[in-house]
């Protein structure tokens, strides 16, 4: 993966391999919290701030720490324990700094520590041997990716509250339903570039 | 082998350290307030750690707000005005405020935090809310599930109150339960006696406040109540006064009542009680008692659901349909209508109330629940 460009696999992963819609990580909260334009931002901003943040500490521990002293097979618990720190640390600098946000994102924020998504790209930088740099670009890459999915998951959402839908679809039925048409339409992208 | 062990402790061992190092000087920089100013009416001050919310400081500060949710954000009673210090309103405020209110800087303040120096405004009449200390001295079953608690007062020892207000009873951690939380409760103790304090008490299943009432709390136990507040109680006038209430909805009713016979007023008052059941209906001999002492009043019971065996004779059906054949032949327009209740009551009766032109702000309740 040495040839790749890291802006190659920035916009593959926003686009052809979305972390949501193609791999389906990060379903969670992008069920659940898709249901306000704002919210959902706000939720996908947090997503991307974690993902860059913590694909950059975990390659550093992973081929700094980890690798040289054959420790790879503990790669799972020092990744979840990074992930989780850096959500803790992001919670007290949304609670300081909006407090809005932090209510709106509720239980959702700390969640963000098992979102799938974030321990899945960190264990495809270390399967697909990026460097750092690509590192860095995938997690922001994937980060951006999740919050256009969601957000996109959002908007349709909210015209959605004057539509009729059938009572036993209501929620996630429907949702399911929508993100897997909006997967269909993302393979349209699939033709550009292929970066596994 | 061992060596290998080692390593991958010592290694996983110092990531974490290096981690919560990290954390503990964000928390220090990030979660640390410092001292705020809380200026209170432009003339009090006085100086706080920040970071909790304006409703739990100032009740340190021994300046209670009334809040009957307990500062969950639901009773939206611990309104204040915030002159400044405090950011955007919050999604959890929006819904227990209209829109003059957040014009004018009123916000909940069980919602906001203090994170600088802050200035708020509160009525004077709220400084007299006190908090007691009191011992159970009488537990009584009132019905299967309601009881009667009276609570002396220890220190203060008297309460100042109209009758009609509520007090917030705080409970003590029990069984599972090791947190303190505080609900409201309205006073059935006339407010001419001001040793003690009665409430009463229906349990709700799974209640953590209830519960305690009904399954923890015995004679003898020292509990800590904060009042009176509210603003249900007797507007005075000559029109008359109908009451509507239902299961431990009595209480106010009782201590109005007392009031009114203490002081002879005279003024015609009907009183609707609703209940499920003959074995749901309490408090017969003393409404009885008041239909003697005070000379307009009547007292008039109605059964939802009575059993056969009840060999019930009075009104039967909801509240309202008494409640309604009465006011069709008076007068409503003139009448006060006080309610308490269960909030599906109390709508339904100001419902009523309202289809024979009984004015909104004539008619009185406290929205518990």
């Amino acid at each position: 993966m040495e040839n790749l460009s890291p802006w190659v696999i920035f916009f593959a992963s926003i686009f052809t391999g979305n972390i949501l819609l193609v791999y389906f990580l990060g379903m969670c909260s992008f069920l659940s919290v898709s249901k306000q334009v704002k919210t959902s931002l706000g939720l996908g901003l947090a997503v991307t701030f974690v993902l860059t943040v913590t694909s950059a500490l975990n390659y550093i521990v992973f081929f700094y720490v980890l690798e040289p002293l054959g420790l790879e097979y503990l790669r799972f618990i020092a990744f979840i324990i990074i992930i989780a720190s850096a959500v803790q640390l992001l919670e007290m600098v949304i609670e300081r700094f909006s407090e809005v946000l932090y209510i709106n994102l509720g239980i959702f924020l700390p969640l963000i520590t098992v979102n799938c998504a974030i321990l899945g790209v960190s264990l495809f930088m270390v399967i697909r041997q990026y460097n750092f740099i690509q590192s860095v670009m995938f997690g922001a890459g994937s980060g951006l990716g999740w919050l256009l999915a969601i957000l996109a998951m959002a908007g349709i959402r909210q015209r959605m509250n004057e539509k009729k839908i059938p009572p036993a679809l209501r929620g996630p039925g429907i949702v399911l339903i929508i993100t897997g048409i909006m997967a269909m339409a993302f393979i349209g992208f699939s033709g550009i570039v292929q970066i596994q | 082998m061992l060596y290998k062990i080692i390593i991958a402790t010592v290694s996983m061992a110092s990531i974490s350290a290096i981690l919560s190092i990290l954390l503990v000087i964000a928390e220090r920089y990030l979660a640390n307030y410092g001292e705020c100013n809380v200026t209170i009416n432009d003339d009090e001050e006085f100086r706080t750690q920040g970071g909790a919310t304006l409703l739990s400081t100032l009740n340190s500060q021994k300046i209670f707000l009334p809040s009957a949710c307990g500062g969950r954000g639901t009773c939206g009673y611990c309104k204040c005005k915030v002159l400044e210090g405090v950011g955007p309103i919050l999604p959890t405020e929006e819904p227990l405020l209209t829109a003059e209110e957040m014009k004018e800087n009123i916000r909940l303040s069980c919602q906001i935090k203090i994170k600088q120096d802050i200035k708020i405004e509160i009525p004077e009449e709220l400084f007299n809310i006190n908090e007691f200390r009191t011992n159970v001295a009488m537990i009584r079953d009132l019905t299967h599930d309601i009881k009667l608690v009276r609570f002396s007062l220890i220190e203060p020892n008297e309460i100042n109150f109209k009758a009609g207000q509520y007090v917030q009873l705080q409970t003590n951690p029990y069984a599972d339960v090791k947190e303190s939380v505080s609900r409201a409760y309205s006073m059935s103790s006339p407010n001419f006696e001001k040793s003690h304090v009665d409430l009463m008490i229906r349990l709700v299943p799974d209640g953590i406040c209830t519960t305690w009432v009904h399954e923890y709390l015995q004679e003898g136990d020292d509990v800590r109540i904060i009042g009176p507040m509210g603003d249900f109680y007797i507007r005075e006038s000559d029109s008359e006064m109908i009451l509507v209430a239902g299961g431990s909805g009595m209480a106010p009713m009782v201590s109005l009542l007392e009031d009114i016979a203490h002081r002879k007023i005279d003024r015609k008052i009907t009183y609707f009680f609703g209940a499920l059941t003959r074995k749901d209906l309490f408090y017969l001999d003393e409404m009885a008692e008041f239909e003697k002492k005070i000379p307009g009043f009547t007292f008039v019971p109605a059964l939802s659901e009575p059993e056969p065996e009840d060999e019930w004779d009075g009104e039967t059906g909801l509240i309202t349909k008494p409640l309604e054949e009465y006011l069709q032949k008076i007068d409503a327009i003139k009448c006060q209508g006080y309610l308490c209740g269960s909030p599906g009551m109390i709508n339904a009766s100001i419902n009523v109330m309202k289809k024979y032109q009984m004015k909104m702000d004539q008619i009185f309740y406290d929205p518990f629940g």
